[in-house]
């Protein structure tokens, strides 16, 4: 009986390790709480400053354990500098969303309480994920971090389209998740272990088994789903274009944050020694993923679409770094998120300005003009664009060095090549944001009849004066402005983000 | 004395950006003062620079980015001095002559000329391949968004084409050159050019890697089956703009071929001399051939730069000394002849009712002879008038393809007598003939002689005095060359026979 109840007592836990997580959930708590109370500037000042706090808190823990490694709750979790870098990643996007949606409807629709604890479980889940070293805690993360999304893109209750799309993302999703726990039964079934070191363990003995490389092809449809892996990306554009848009920043930059996270572990620590089985196979995925994103993106003409298109695009050249499954490739993949992150999150700034003062909604004519207007948004979203492009100066340059690098280094010279050619159709789309920004006039607005013709909705002012400053909505412009820096400060100086993807990447130890 | 070359590359940007914040028109005399300040750091570089030494000058190297081994190294010699020294010329040139008129949002436009003087001053003395690559791609943005805020009619068609040719041609050499760095034998990263000199690659990848370099580099000159964007892109481009940009970046290309090709991928070059030259011997006769038949005086110039390069590219791919060194003299001195012959395009617009077809001009000359007589000088500097530097140019690379292959060397002398078609061509057409229907011949303003008269004197003194460039500019391209030479005479396989 006794050694039972010894075990049963529970394992050890390790707070200082589990402290991020504690806090965001945490925070998710509170928030909701201080949501019930009456005074509006309780519910519409109070509750986002305190999401964004958590968030900070968040980051701050983790720049706190950051060094350490050592696994949490019997090795449920993994705690090292991987974990803590992309926590980093999405924290900084919750911040960013936080902000974004400050004068947002969603919040308002959905009741701020509801809708940042919503954000903060989200993120809680992602770190369950991008923590995770056994196939159990593995799926808790990724529908921890799933279902309050679903919630969230539908926040907007009252435009159609809005509901469209949490629906879609929710059926979707749902078939993403059981394919993906479907994959994870059929590893556990093979190795006989939900964990990734024992899974590393049996592998050598299995490497042939069929139950394994059924297991291992459906792990990887479950997860292209989550990360828009094309060919199981075509959620994607709609969803991104139907959620609010503050969540869609989030969506590109967070999800995809910690989807690679956990593709990174499950690849490269659990199931490397069959990397001979899957590199092809991810190659193959990486290929299409950039030809499709880029082609996808070439005709649209809602921002929002088009940068669903072009994260498609950008998820086809991370999978190179995860292909080679080298310490390189993880630390290009890592710095490769974190640049994205700062180009996004300006694009998305901008487009959540310009659909607060234009009545083109998302339209790409929301933008145009706009040199001329606001010379300060339009050179955010050029750097964005210049980023997302890959010109010298700009962090996005840096990143897909970095990730050709990784690739060549792999022997995977043809990968570096087409990520190459990815880029170069990608121009054409990021240079007609850039022509109409800079190259054209601002279209007449013509009230009623613009909005009409359109079809679109009224945004949320109307092209009213009011929001058309930095006083009306500083809180945009800081972030376009914050995350425009960032995109041609690390274009120049991209040493102490190196320097974070690089203990990122060694933290892999059992790679090379 | 040494000369900071970090000075010289950034003084522009610094104009430019200090521009920018200067409220009202004044904004555009910081960018006007950095461009005169890197004119006179490049005249000190100069005037202090050793003939005798050899090897790089005036060093500065740092490590930029450990972790990709990237280097902030640069350096000057007898490549990339002259073309320095061109490029501070002609973008104060530039300036000048866009400060003689209006334009909207000005402290932009001239943010812009400014970075991109220092995107092709960095391209110019950059020692570290990636570096190289990143001023490269980094020179072209500036004219995206001047061609495209500032330019003619179809402008946004015009840039979508040119930076997609381009770009493709940048994106391309990217790959090319981390793969030169990844794949070059040793321990670690490192993308110093001279370290990446030391170690050849296997002669496998050399010869993709060269194929790639050679595309950006085609697209940018532009050679003949790449030219696609040439034409819109002259349209639409303004002529300040259009004037550095025909007279220096294509330049950069050609530069791109001696310091980073030749030395790095001996082999492939060797391999693919005769392809190259087959490609710059049709770049001479459909540019002239074009040159001739247009009537946009744009197009002649633009159409004429294709013939130039041509021969350029000729002279560096008969992979001789001579013919190096001509290639050398050559972009100098085309990037001399080609501004102010865009200026005279710009002048005799003016003249013409505003229209730059050659047939609506005419007569021109009547009543303007200090502008007529400038404009022979450029047109005999041009066409290669023995006594001038030209000549001097296309002799040695003549000389160079000569020793190389033969037949080829014949094919290209009628490209120097069709220059002299369509330069007496365009020279004629506007200032003799008829009178035009809307053309008013007045002589040139002192403002604009300002641009004009300074720029001729350049090109005299240098047909008085080429051996300036040629002596001082020998030991490097001399070494640019050694390792083609190399392997031409003693091919990959027979040199891994002698060292196991």
């Amino acid at each position: 009986v006794t050694p039972v109840l010894a075990q049963a007592q529970g394992p050890k836990i390790d707070w200082a390790g589990l402290s991020p997580l504690v806090a965001l959930l945490a925070g998710a708590v509170v928030v909701v709480m201080a949501g019930l109370l009456r005074p509006r500037v309780v519910r519409e000042t109070l509750v986002p400053l305190l999401s964004a706090a958590t968030f900070g808190a968040a980051i701050g823990l983790g720049i706190w354990q950051l060094g350490e490694a050592k696994d949490l709750i019997s090795g449920a979790l993994r705690l090292d500098d991987l974990t803590l870098v992309l926590t980093f990643v999405f924290c900084t996007g919750g911040i960013a969303a936080v902000l974004l949606s400050w004068r947002g409807l969603a919040p308002r629709e959905a009741a701020h309480g509801e809708f940042h604890a919503l954000l903060l479980s989200s993120a809680a889940g992602m770190f369950v994920l991008i923590a995770a070293q056994n196939l159990v805690t593995l799926f808790l993360g990724i529908e921890l971090l799933s279902i309050p999304l679903y919630v969230l893109c539908a926040t907007e209750m009252r435009r159609e389209h809005s509901l469209e799309s949490g629906l879609k993302y929710l059926i979707i999703g749902s078939v993403g998740s059981a394919t993906l726990l479907y994959g994870l039964a059929l590893i556990y079934g093979a190795t006989g272990s939900t964990d990734f070191a024992g899974i590393a363990r049996q592998l050598n003995g299995v490497l042939s088994d069929p139950l394994l490389l059924t297991g291992i092809a459906l792990s990887i449809a479950g997860l292209a789903f989550k990360a828009s892996v094309a060919p199981f990306h075509q959620w994607t554009p709609d969803v991104y274009e139907g959620a609010p848009t503050p969540i869609t920043a989030f969506m590109a930059v967070a999800t995809k944050a910690a989807a690679f996270g956990v593709i990174l572990r499950l690849f490269d620590v659990a199931l490397i020694d069959a990397q001979n089985d899957w590199a092809p196979a991810l190659a193959a995925l990486a290929t299409i993923t950039i030809i499709v994103g880029n082609v996808g993106a070439l005709g649209q003409a809602s921002l929002k679409r088009l940068m669903a298109w072009s994260s498609v695009a950008q998820a086809g050249y991370m999978l190179a770094g995860v292909v080679v499954g080298t310490q390189l490739g993880v630390s290009a993949t890592v710095f490769y998120l974190a640049v994205y992150l700062f180009m996004n999150l300006a694009a998305f700034a901008v487009i959540v300005a310009r659909e607060r003062q234009t009545p083109f909604g998302d339209d790409i004519r929301s933008v145009a003009g706009l040199g001329a207007q606001r010379p300060v948004l339009a050179a955010a979203m050029t750097l964005a664009m210049l980023g997302l492009a890959g010109i010298p100066a700009t962090a996005g340059f840096m990143g897909k060095f970095y990730l050709i690098d990784a690739a060549i280094s792999g022997s995977y010279t043809w990968l570096g090549v087409v990520i190459v050619i990815g880029s170069m159709i990608s121009l054409a789309y990021y240079l007609r944001v850039l022509a109409a920004m800079w190259m054209q006039e601002a279209p007449e607005l013509g009230g009623a009849v613009a909005m009409a013709a359109t079809g679109s909705r009224p945004a949320l002012a109307g092209g009213d004066a009011q929001v058309d400053t930095v006083r009306g909505q500083p809180e945009v412009w800081l972030v376009a402005i914050v995350f425009g820096a960032a995109t041609l400060f690390f274009g120049i100086i991209p040493s102490p983000l190196f320097d974070l993807a690089v203990r990122a990447g060694s933290a892999l130890a059992n790679l090379v | 004395m040494t000369v900071h070359l970090s000075i010289l590359l950034w003084v522009p940007l610094v104009g430019a950006v200090l521009g920018m914040l200067l409220p009202g028109p004044a904004g555009r005399l910081p960018a006007l003062g950095g461009a005169i300040a890197a004119l006179a750091v490049a005249i000190i570089a100069l005037i202090n620079f050793d003939s005798s030494a050899s090897g790089l000058q005036f060093v500065t190297n740092e490590m930029w980015i450990s972790e990709l081994g990237i280097h902030y190294k640069l350096g000057l010699d007898g490549l990339n001095l002259f073309l320095v020294l061109l490029t501070t010329v002609l973008f104060l040139a530039a300036m000048l002559w866009a400060a003689l008129q209006e334009w909207e949002r000005p402290r932009q436009f001239f943010f812009w000329l400014g970075l991109a003087e220092s995107g092709v001053l960095g391209a110019l003395m950059a020692q570290d391949l990636a570096l190289f690559v990143i001023f490269f791609d980094l020179m072209l943005v500036p004219f995206l968004f001047l061609t495209g805020g500032w330019g003619g009619r179809d402008r946004v068609a015009a840039i979508i084409k040119l930076f997609i040719y381009t770009l493709v041609g940048s994106l391309l050499m990217l790959s090319a050159a981390i793969a030169t760095g990844v794949l070059a034998p040793g321990q670690g990263i490192n993308f110093e050019l001279s370290a990446l000199a030391q170690q050849r690659l296997p002669v496998g990848s050399q010869e993709w890697i060269f194929l790639f370099f050679a595309a950006a580099f085609l697209v940018k000159m532009p050679a003949f089956p790449l030219h696609g964007w040439m034409p819109d892109g002259y349209r639409a481009m303004p002529l300040p703009v259009l004037a550095v940009f025909s007279g220096i970046l294509s330049k950069v290309a050609a530069y791109g071929f001696l310091r980073v090709v030749l030395p790095l991928y001996p082999d492939a070059s060797v391999h693919f001399q005769e392809l190259m030259l087959l490609i710059a011997l049709a770049s001479v006769l459909y540019g002239s051939a074009m040159a001739f038949t247009t009537t946009n005086s744009r197009l002649i110039l633009g159409y004429s730069s294709v013939a130039q390069l041509g021969f350029i590219t000729l002279g560096i791919f008969a992979l001789r000394p001579e013919g190096a060194q001509g290639a050398v003299i050559q972009a100098v001195n085309h990037g001399l002849v080609v501004f102010p012959a865009f200026f005279i395009v710009a002048l005799l617009a003016a003249r013409a009712g505003g229209s730059e077809d050659i047939r609506h001009m005419g007569g021109i000359a009547v009543r303007a002879p200090v502008l007529a007589t400038l404009f022979l000088i450029v047109a005999f500097a041009n066409l290669a008038m023995p006594g001038s530097s030209n000549f001097a140019g296309e002799f040695l690379i003549l000389l160079g393809v000569f020793r190389a292959k033969i037949v080829i060397a014949i094919v290209a002398f009628t490209g120097v007598a069709m220059a002299s078609v369509y330069t007496l061509r365009l020279f004629i057409r506007a200032m003799h003939n008829r009178v035009g229907r809307d053309v008013t011949s007045r002589d040139i303003r002192p403002a604009d002689g300002l641009v004009l008269v300074p720029l001729v004197a350049v090109i005299l003194a240098f047909s008085l005095y080429p051996q300036i460039a040629l002596h001082k500019g020998e030991p490097a391209v001399v070494r640019s060359i050694a390792a083609a030479r190399q392997a031409e005479t003693q091919p990959a396989t027979a040199r891994a026979e002698v060292t196991p």
